[in-house]
């Protein structure tokens, strides 16, 4: 359950936010998530709902925006989207592949007022 | 003419630019939720080159024999190569006390209800712990073979152990260890004889996910494979070294 630790960091990053840019209530935080980063949404959600309380964050909505898991084969070049790290390419059959996208965890954009 | 969508009528334009529908508005940000922790590994990983230290992060679910392995590798090391330990758990000096009792400096990290070390926690246990030229640093991190995985401590490899008493599909269960890792330790080869696992499919199963995965099979019990996973140390070590 890092979860809970990834939700202590995205806090942070909030606040910092909210004393730079001077609001003091997060309406929605919208998340962006690669299929390959190890998070599961749901354990994020619940992080979200109970690392929240009492922050301007507090009833914001949680929108998590998934993206692919994206892999180059080595040899041929083709990138194509993978769903674990161990897909062997779908042209060659070449292993392994380069991870190229579907790592990140983003906050990507904040609605406040 | 209305500059907000081209019509005639001007009524409309206070509530199209948000005047009229409060303050709401959208902040970008396209911040990473691991931004701090990495900005501290990579402070942590510039005090280990500085300093020709081997970091080695050590990670594996609870009951591997990790503490033990430390253990036995500590006490082949003892004299010969400065050492510093950090233990990651989330109660009790215990596993720190045992490393000590081996005689190597070492430090706890409790993280309470954290279920990994993250690189702040390991950098004031380095600050405090303060290895010299050259040392070797092996950090424990709680035992978990899921959360660590995504929190960079600055370390120069992971090493996850997994022991022929768990499941020999551990890879493919829980692959961003694995994938994440450059050696694996397979632990507790004496007991091979006394259990069901197919050591075969194990490292199958641990190639098909990182194929550049180094394998050792070692035993804290029996001494097996203690010296290639030492010489393995060594080697990485002496290549720091300037």
């Amino acid at each position: 359950m890092h979860e809970m630790s990834l939700m202590a960091s995205m806090l942070e990053i909030i606040e910092e936010q909210a004393r730079l840019d001077g609001f003091h209530q997060v309406t929605r935080v919208t998340l962006e998530i690669g299929r390959l980063a190890g998070v599961d949404p749901e354990a994020m959600r619940f992080a979200f709902d109970v690392g929240t309380q009492d922050s301007v964050a507090e009833g914001a909505e949680l929108l998590i925006e998934e993206t692919e898991g994206w892999a180059r084969c080595p040899a041929c070049g083709q990138e194509a989207p993978v769903l674990v790290f161990y897909e062997p390419c779908a042209a060659c059959g070449q292993m392994p592949q380069e991870i190229v996208a579907g790592r990140t965890m983003t906050i990507l954009s904040l609605d406040v007022e | 003419m209305c500059t907000t969508c081209g019509c005639e009528d001007h009524s409309h334009a206070p509530r199209a630019n948000g005047e009229a529908t409060g303050r709401l508005r959208r902040v970008s940000l396209e911040r990473n939720l691991l931004e701090k922790n990495d900005a501290f590994a990579a402070r942590n990983r510039r005090h280990f080159q500085e300093r020709g230290i081997l970091a080695l992060n050590l990670v594996s679910s609870p009951g591997s024999g990790k503490t033990s392995l430390l253990v036995a590798t500590l006490e082949r090391l003892a004299g010969s190569h400065p050492v510093a330990v950090v233990e990651g758990d989330q109660q009790t000096s215990r596993d720190a006390d045992r490393i000590r009792a081996a005689g190597a400096p070492a430090i706890q990290i409790n993280t309470g209800k954290g279920c990994h070390l993250d690189a702040h926690g390991v950098e004031h246990a380095i600050l405090d712990l303060a290895p010299g030229e050259g040392s070797l640093v092996f950090i424990e991190n709680v035992g978990n073979l899921v959360c660590p995985a995504p929190f960079d401590l600055g370390e120069n490899h992971k090493v996850v152990i997994l022991s022929v008493t768990e499941g020999e599909d551990k890879p493919l269960k829980y692959p961003d260890m694995f994938a994440a890792a450059d050696l694996m330790l397979l632990n507790k080869v004496d007991l091979l004889p006394y259990v069901e696992f197919d050591e075969e499919a194990c490292l199958g199963f641990a190639k098909r996910v990182n194929p550049n995965l180094e394998v050792i099979r070692t035993s804290a019990r029996s001494g097996e494979g203690l010296q290639a996973w030492i010489d393995w140390i060594l080697t990485r070590s002496a290549a720091l070294a300037r």
